[in-house]
């Protein structure tokens, strides 16, 4: 345990240095690269959080994928409905709970195999997001919405900053808190370790459960609004590129901790903006092919999987169905 | 007859998923407007409406026989490997490396072109499965991610290496050499379903009669039961993957030795996207059994090649089909669905 975290204090700093270096070599602006990771970073961040909290409750949803495509298309759905960008945001995070009450519901009271009803929305997803693009707006794989539907940054002196980026950290410490500091928090912990024991006290592990699978649907619902109207401006049929996967990958990475999984998730989303922002610098971008930039962040997503894993603990109960006996 | 009763329950149990997702599929095509009947109608008649369209369901089939290989074999040994899509699109690179831009003998440049698709399949799912064993990474990350670089890689040797000079949408079109034949004219039907039918059939004999074969099974039904027992646990996982692996670039390589008019693979990758995806729902609708794999394959070939008709008449798009391919997973992954209204009817 305390080897793992030598080895990821190790590679932040690395990674930092390496950071700087790169910036000094290429002559990039910081803040623009700031900018780049953070936007990367929230969809991330909020999934990564959510999946943890679900995760220590018991429940594995595989289906983060798919939350992020389907509340992507429903949240710029609704933030035309509503003529307003925020608006669509609450719409995202609506469908994505309402997607995690499914998965919840499934897995609790049906008892279904979690990765393979997880699997099941990803694939719904693939299915449906270019089959709503084309009854929504009748055409093929991409929307674009007006601009003026995007949800505005602030602007601080480190850059422009979206308020959801905020809000994704401010969720992580609170996630934590959550957790750790409060009774509701106590008894998630306790329906992922032992169930029975949880029952026995006189508490619904059912409940529980599908609390923590409707929050963990609503933080990546909100994140996956959060990726066309904050960050691309528009939907393509494959928006979410493996980001729910990514998203899990903090979560392995981060040992089911909400706030190591917030490091995690900057990890992967600076990595990925730095490598766009590198790829399109002159006398780069002419030698080295676009295909290999858009590699990085799944060659980063295996190598610090890969190097960091170690022996993890996770809940004792983790993705079995708790029954009664 | 209680012998049969497992099998029995399995085939209602996807019967069952199957009208859910159907149900489910026609209650979408209503709420956006369609006619669903009418919509089921015309998916039939496209489906099995005369010889050529069931032939060319048939020809629909092929690839998903073989993506939902992976999976398949992949849960009997204890393991979710959905790294079919990544490995699908390096065989059917591999196709086009030997296929298209190597001339050789008629007959064995198809053997070669089929058989180094394979290999490419088996050495792309390798490090899963060695990250697997030597580092513990989830199985479900690692293939994701192998099939998001493999997408990129792909269309990095298709653009750079592979292109049709001229022709920036495609790669190089595939020698006459190295092409199946067709089987009947009006469908793209080629020799290429007995090639995988034949790999289907003999995996299920490789799992059912040899002693690796029970083992691999073991090894996935009860691990620790399977180690103290003296089974190689992390040798069943390799097997698995690389049988998987093969399954796959086999699956690529049909798309494109074997499935004309294109004879090529389009730098979009866009006629073999999704059928690695698509082969996981394949697999369970098929109950993990590659025979059961080949009937399944049938049954969403037929989705997919009535789905064009029901486009085309009723406007219901097409991709529609994939979204049924997730409800039908979803409605397996619950298994207690049917217990639980079988217990309500007999109230």
């Amino acid at each position: 345990m305390s080897v793992g975290r030598w080895v990821k204090v190790a590679l932040v700093i690395a990674f930092i240095i390496a950071f700087y270096f790169t910036l000094r070599f290429f002559n990039l602006k910081p803040t623009s690269l700031l900018e780049a990771g953070l936007l990367a970073m929230t969809p991330l961040a909020l999934a990564a959080v959510g999946e943890s909290i679900n995760e220590k409750a018991g429940l594995v949803n595989i289906g983060i994928e798919g939350i992020f495509m389907i509340s992507a298309v429903i949240g710029v759905l609704g933030a035309e409905a509503f003529n307003n960008g925020s608006m669509g945001l609450v719409v995202g995070l609506v469908v994505g709970a309402f997607i995690g009450l499914i998965l919840g519901f499934l897995s609790v009271y049906l008892k279904a195999d979690q990765i393979i009803a997880g699997m099941g929305i990803n694939i719904f997803a693939l299915g449906m997001v270019p089959f709503l693009l084309m009854v929504l707006w009748a055409f093929p794989g991409i929307h674009i919405f007006p601009q003026q539907l995007m949800v505005p940054s602030f602007y601080t002196p480190i850059g422009r900053i979206s308020p959801v980026t905020m809000l994704s950290i401010i969720i992580a410490f609170i996630g934590h808190f959550f957790l750790y500091r409060t009774v509701l928090g106590f008894r998630i912990r306790a329906a992922g370790e032992k169930p029975e024991a949880v029952d026995v006290a006189g508490i619904r592990v059912d409940r529980v459960r599908v609390f923590t699978s409707v929050l963990g649907g609503a933080l990546a619902g909100l994140g996956g609004a959060f990726m066309p109207l904050c960050w691309f401006g528009g939907l393509v049929k494959e928006i979410s590129a493996g980001r729910g996967f990514i998203a899990l990958a903090c979560v392995v990475f981060a040992g089911l901790e909400p706030l190591l999984s917030l490091i995690a998730a900057f990890i992967f989303g600076f990595t990925e903006g730095l490598a766009y922002s590198v790829a399109i610098t002159p006398g780069v971008k002419e030698v080295v092919p676009f295909y290999f930039v858009a590699m990085t962040p799944y060659i980063t997503t295996i190598v610090v999987v890969a190097t960091t894993i170690g022996k993890k603990r996770f809940p004792q109960a983790i993705g079995k169905p708790y029954s009664r006996e | 007859m209680e012998a049969y009763r497992p099998f029995l329950i399995s085939i209602v149990q996807s019967a069952f998923a199957i009208i859910i997702g159907l149900l489910v599929g026609g209650a979408l095509i209503a709420f956006f407007g369609y006619n669903p009947l009418k919509a089921f109608i015309m998916l039939f008649k496209g489906a099995f409406g005369g010889l050529s369209e069931t032939f060319e369901t048939l020809a629909y089939a092929v690839p998903f026989m073989l993506t939902a290989v992976p999976f398949a074999i992949g849960v009997q040994a204890g393991l979710f490997n959905i790294g079919a899509e990544g490995q699908m699109y390096l065989g059917a690179v591999a196709a086009v490396a030997i296929g298209g831009a190597v001339s050789m003998p008629p007959y064995i440049h198809l053997i070669c072109s089929t058989v180094f698709s394979m290999i490419i399949g088996a050495v792309w799912a390798y490090p899963a499965a060695i990250l697997k064993i030597k580092r513990g990474v989830h199985e479900v990350i690692s293939t994701i991610m192998f099939n998001w670089i493999a997408f990129w890689l792909s269309i990095y040797l298709i653009v750079y290496h592979l292109a049709e000079p001229g022709r920036a949408e495609r790669s190089l079109p595939i020698l006459p050499t190295s092409r199946y034949t067709v089987l009947y004219h009006g469908s793209t039907l080629t020799t290429v379903i007995f090639v995988s039918a034949g790999f289907c059939i003999l995996l299920y004999f490789f799992l059912k009669g040899t002693k690796i074969g029970y083992e691999m099974r073991a090894a996935g039904a009860n691990p620790d039961a399977a180690r103290y027992a003296g089974i190689n646990i992390n040798k069943a996982i390799v097997l698995s993957f690389i049988i998987g692996g093969m399954a796959s670039g086999l699956a690529g390589a049909s798309q494109i030795l074997g499935r004309p008019p294109a004879w090529s693979l389009y730098a979009t990758l866009g006629n073999v996207v999704g059928i690695g995806f698509d082969g996981i729902g394949v697999a369970l609708i098929g109950r993990n059994d590659p025979i059961g794999g080949i009937f399944a394959s049938i049954f969403y070939g037929a989705l997919l090649n009535g789905g064009r008709y029901m486009e085309y008449y009723v406007g219901v798009p097409s991709e529609l089909i994939r979204a049924v391919n997730g409800l039908i997973v979803l409605a397996l992954a619950s298994p207690e669905i049917i217990s639980i209204i079988r217990r309500r009817i007999r109230r």
